[in-house]
């Protein structure tokens, strides 16, 4: 006989001990999609033909890249010793700039599968979330993945996780998610010692929203985990945030498609579709209730998405702005953390500042917008936001360098981190020499199984944000992954230092940047220009400046010789189409002063490419 | 047949013929020019090669007469290539004549030949001036070795001056070409060609910059590191040396990259058919210069030729929009706005001759704004080419700004015409872009 439940229990009617809700934290790559899948297909929901790799991660980007951006949850029939179990599987966002909807998921589950890659050991984003599922008061079930492989080395990781969470190496569970094995015991023991919902039925309803997404056709659909009491459709509810109400059009649970049940009642999990086309309006971590039966107390652990990270989106081709955007319109449709404003550059044209969680939903959404949406665009380098006080002590928020003030400045604060960084050994060195170089200071070290170390460091986000990870990465061969969270800020002796072209700054390269380090992003950014910049009819200075001092110089010669030596009869039809040709790409250039810069130029000296060039 | 409104828009210009001559003993490693060397030839045959050019004068005067066009004698002829004088002295004059058949030759036409210095003597140069040559353009390139070797050319500098006495003996007027910015060239070098160029006291002189053609053997060498790019600096600085000693040692530049003596030589009497049409207004040429000065006192010394009389009548055809009909293959022709190219091959050329359909591969009539831009890029580049009155009111905003930036002379705009400053002719494509 199957383990496969020979009858579901329905939704509504469901006694919540026999329910179990629970979510898997793994990092990035170590196969939580897959462990899914194979969980789906074990249970029956999703039938061996409709078997889609990786299920859960709809978006084409999240399935290319590894990661689930957008949390879900599926409910799946387990039976164990005769009993039949709805179990609810809530799929976290692994990444750090998550933190948020990931403490949201975590407080929708009593469980949680820690999952770890048998052949590479936990990271650093793991072990955050592994402290935030703690935190929750979770029950952490540690599983090795991929004991398939020919590199894992199941014995030192379950020793690994033992140490990190207690108990002792040979309950660490150990399955592969590609081939199934070990993933009906993990279902037993999800059963088995996961505690199940506690909850009032007759209290007044609470649900916890802990996703929003939304849809082209159904608009948005809300994820909830119901706390107390029971929800029904057609019923008016209200979001306790804002006293907004709607009416509920539809109630169910995913299996893993949207499937309308009578209702949710205490324990379940499930969703909720009221018409609404703005996840604005179902915000995470919001507390649904009833008009009729309102809730007087909220459920804690509310907060609204904080921008960190800012910068300015650009569409490459100009006459791509309104489709820009429609396009963020749209995506703010599904994505309640980004914001954005119009912003105008001289170098880049027309754009929008925007402002994102972190690194990641910057790429991510940039990402997006060039692939869902066709667009191609240049991002400035990212910036944080930094409170600065003039000596007529006004402050400012500048999250661009060109709001920074003008004049006499007494004083500027930036965001600070606590960055957490594990890495193996052998790297503690180079790791501590970037960091300390970014300005961070070590709070503390501490070993992760025998040859794995966690730093602790207190860093300026601003450094982080600009290509730390990438240095990161390239010190450690990869190895070392990175987690951080906000703490505060610090004031520091920032400044802003502007590229000037000929004597005109241009702003998409004014960065705000530290005292100590202002010389050698000058020195940086002129020589990259100078190579990047054509020859013009005259000479060009380069130059960085901190206010009115000029810090670093260069300068481009004037071009003294452009014109074809020979044009006879037979170079006449080519000759033109060589001009005309020319002509096309003037149209293309950005004018700064006099100056003519091919926007490939601003494109290049923004991503670095040159210096990358000159290493190969 | 030519489109419709060909014969309208032709109508008054004068008509030119260029001949191509596709053959050369050596294929030069900078040289894309339509050549070919006789392993080249796919069994096209460099002696049968006159009689199909002649086909195509036949053809191309029905042609021109089937659409309406009416017969132009020749102003100018040019034999170009290649290497035309490859060809025995009497097949040029054969080809000659069939020009003459067809359309007749104007009082005074000029008649070019290229040559090379070690495919002609002075018993060659004889018959071409007896037969009706006016002009010999002799490829001299360099008078320095090394360079003469990096651009694979074959003769002997010495020679130069030797055939340029031949040359002048036959009552020719002759024309120099010289490259520079060949790679290794420093500027004593290109210094060294130039006194050398001028104490052959040339009739014309023309200086290109070395281009680097996509496909040649040059350009693969510079890409894969034989020799360095060239420097646009560097280029810059020879042509300023050129044009300074050419406009001390009495010479005038009258387009970008050719220089025309300004001071008048009495022609022995048999290069007395190149004493005709009178030279062209030349409205913006500064006055009380050398050139008046050297005119004047000529003028007492007997029969002379107008100074604008040794420019290169053929090329400025090109630069002011002229007809002309291009014979051979790979021949560009241009009549009344249209223009025109032949299949490349002389073999595949042969083959269309031979079969009595036209050699054209391909044609093009430029529209409004194509046709402005071909217009201002060729006339911007000759001297007082371009009337202001003529541009856009877009284009003439720009004349203040030019001016400003020296690139062009600001007395000749007020005198209502555009006349590239040495700077201006050094950034002349920058020139025609903002004009246009």
């Amino acid at each position: 006989m199957s383990p496969r439940a020979v009858q579901e229990l329905q939704p509504a009617s469901t006694d919540p001990a026999f329910i179990r809700n629970f979510c898997i934290i793994a990092h990035i790559d170590h196969g939580k999609s897959t462990l899914a899948d194979r969980m789906l297909q074990i249970t029956g929901v999703v039938s061996d033909r409709d078997m889609r790799a990786q299920y859960l991660d709809r978006m084409d980007i999240e399935r290319e890249r590894g990661i689930t951006i957008k949390s879900q949850a599926v409910r799946m029939p387990w039976a164990l010793d005769g009993q039949t179990y709805a179990l609810n599987m809530i799929d976290t966002p692994g990444h750090v700039d998550f933190t948020y909807e990931v403490s949201r998921s975590l407080a929708a589950c009593e469980g949680a599968i820690l999952l770890v890659d048998a052949a590479q050991g936990i990271e650093a984003q793991t072990l955050a979330n592994l402290y935030l599922a703690l935190d929750n008061d979770l029950t952490i079930i540690p599983v090795l993945n991929k004991i398939d492989l020919p590199a894992a080395d199941p014995d030192k990781y379950a020793a690994e996780l033992a140490g990190l969470i207690g108990g002792k190496p040979e309950d660490v569970l150990r399955v592969s998610g590609k081939t199934g094995m070990g993933v009906e015991e993990l279902l037993d023991l999800v059963v088995a010692s996961i505690p199940a919902p506690q909850g009032d039925i007759n209290a007044s309803p609470r649900a916890m929203i802990f996703d929003s997404v939304y849809d082209a056709y159904r608009g948005v659909i809300t994820y909830v985990r119901m706390i107390d009491g029971k929800l029904t459709p057609r019923e008016k509810i209200m979001m306790m945030s804002t006293k907004s109400t709607h009416e509920v059009l539809e109630i169910g649970v995913s299996t893993p498609e949207p499937t309308p049940s009578q209702g949710l009642a205490v324990g379940e999990v499930g969703y909720l579709i009221t018409g609404v086309k703005d996840v604005r309006l179902s915000k995470v971590g919001d507390t649904v209730t009833t008009f009729q039966k309102p809730a007087t107390v909220a459920l804690k652990g509310y907060s609204e998405p904080k921008p960190m990270v800012f910068s300015g989106l650009y569409p490459i081709d100009g006459s791509d702005y309104p489709n820009l955007r429609e396009a963020l319109d749209k995506l703010k449709l599904s994505d309640a953390a980004l914001v954005y404003e119009p912003e105008t550059s001289v170098a880049l044209g027309f754009g929008f500042r925007c402002g994102f969680l972190g690194l990641l939903h910057l790429e991510i959404i940039t990402e997006r917008l060039e692939r869902e949406f066709g667009l191609d665009l240049i991002a400035t380098a990212p910036s944080v936001i930094y409170e600065v006080t003039t000596d007529d002590k006004k402050t400012v928020t500048v999250t661009n360098p060109s709001e920074f003030p003008g004049g006499k400045i007494a004083s500027v604060s930036e965001p600070m981190v606590k960055a957490s960084i594990l890495a193996p050994k052998d790297y503690v060195g180079t790791i501590m020499e970037l960091c300390q170089g970014r300005r961070g200071t070590l709070d503390g070290m501490e070993y992760v199984g025998t040859d794995r170390v966690e730093l602790h460091y207190k860093m300026p986000l601003g450094e982080i944000v600009f290509d730390f990870f990438d240095h990161l990465k390239s010190r450690t061969q990869g190895y070392a992954s990175l987690d951080y969270e906000p703490i505060g800020e610090q004031v520091a002796d920032l400044v802003k230092v502007d590229i000037l072209l000929q004597g005109e700054a241009v702003d998409a390269f004014s960065a705000i940047v530290h005292k100590d380090k202002a010389y050698a992003y000058g020195v940086l950014m002129t020589e990259r220009l100078k190579k990047l910049i054509p020859r013009q009819q005259f000479e060009v200075p380069i130059q960085a400046a901190i206010g009115a001092r000029i810090i670093a110089r260069e300068s481009i010669s004037a071009m003294r010789k452009d014109v074809l030596a020979k044009c006879y009869g037979g170079d006449i039809t080519r000759k033109r189409k060589l001009l005309e040709k020319q002509k096309e790409g003037k149209k293309r250039m950005k004018m700064v002063g006099r100056v003519e810069v091919p926007q490939e130029a601003f494109i290049a000296a923004l991503s670095g490419d040159t210096e990358t060039k000159d290493k190969k | 047949m030519l489109p419709v409104g060909t014969a309208e828009r032709a109508a008054g210009h004068p008509f030119g013929v260029y001949l191509h001559v596709p053959f050369c003993r050596v294929r030069c490693g900078y040289c894309d020019f339509n050549t070919y060397t006789s392993t080249e030839l796919r069994g096209a045959k460099q002696v049968d090669y006159a009689g199909q050019a002649q086909r195509e004068v036949a053809f191309a005067e029905n042609v021109l007469t089937n659409s309406g066009i009416a017969a132009r004698p020749g102003s100018t002829v040019f034999f170009g290539g290649g290497t035309p004088t490859l060809l025995p002295s009497h097949q040029l004059i054969g080809m000659l004549r069939s020009v003459e058949n067809a359309w007749g030759l104007a009082p005074g036409a000029e008649v070019t030949t290229e040559a090379n210095p070690d495919s002609v003597d002075a018993r060659y140069l004889a018959d071409l001036a007896a037969a009706g040559f006016t002009r010999v353009s002799f490829g001299m390139q360099s008078a320095v070795p090394h360079v003469l070797r990096t651009l694979d050319r074959t003769h002997d500098p010495e020679r130069v001056p030797q055939v340029v006495g031949w040359a002048r003996d036959a009552g020719l007027q002759v024309s120099l070409d010289l490259i520079y910015g060949t790679p290794g060239e420093t500027l004593a070098d290109w210094s060294t060609s130039v006194e050398a160029a001028l104490a052959m006291q040339p009739d014309h002189l023309s200086a290109y910059a070395l281009i680097v053609e996509e496909g040649t053997k040059l350009a693969r060498q510079i890409r894969t590191g034989v020799y360095p790019q060239p420097d646009d600096d560097l280029e810059a600085d020879m042509y300023e040396l050129v044009d300074a000693r050419l406009a001390a040692s009495g010479y005038e530049w009258y387009e970008v990259s050719n220089w025309s003596r300004t001071s008048t030589r009495t022609l022995p009497p048999a290069g007395s058919g190149a004493v005709a049409a009178p030279a062209e207004d030349d409205a913006a040429r500064p006055t009380g210069t050398l050139a008046d000065t050297l005119a004047s006192a000529d003028a007492l010394t007997g029969p002379t030729t107008p100074a604008s009389e040794f420019r290169s009548r053929h090329n400025l055809a090109y630069w002011q929009g002229h007809d002309w009909w291009g014979i051979g293959p790979g021949a560009h022709s241009h009549v009344g706005g249209t223009r025109w190219w032949n299949v490349k091959h002389p073999a595949a050329y042969a083959d269309r001759i031979l079969a009595g359909v036209s050699p054209a591969a391909g044609r093009e009539t430029p529209d409004g704004e194509s046709r402005e831009l071909e217009r201002v890029l060729l006339l911007a580049r000759i001297r007082s080419g371009l009337e202001i009155a003529t541009l856009s009111a877009d284009a003439r905003h720009e004349v203040a700004g030019l001016i400003a930036d020296g690139l062009i002379d600001g007395r000749a705009a007020l005198a209502g015409s555009i006349v590239l400053t040495l700077r201006g002719r050094l950034l002349a494509d920058a020139v025609v872009r903002r004009l246009t």
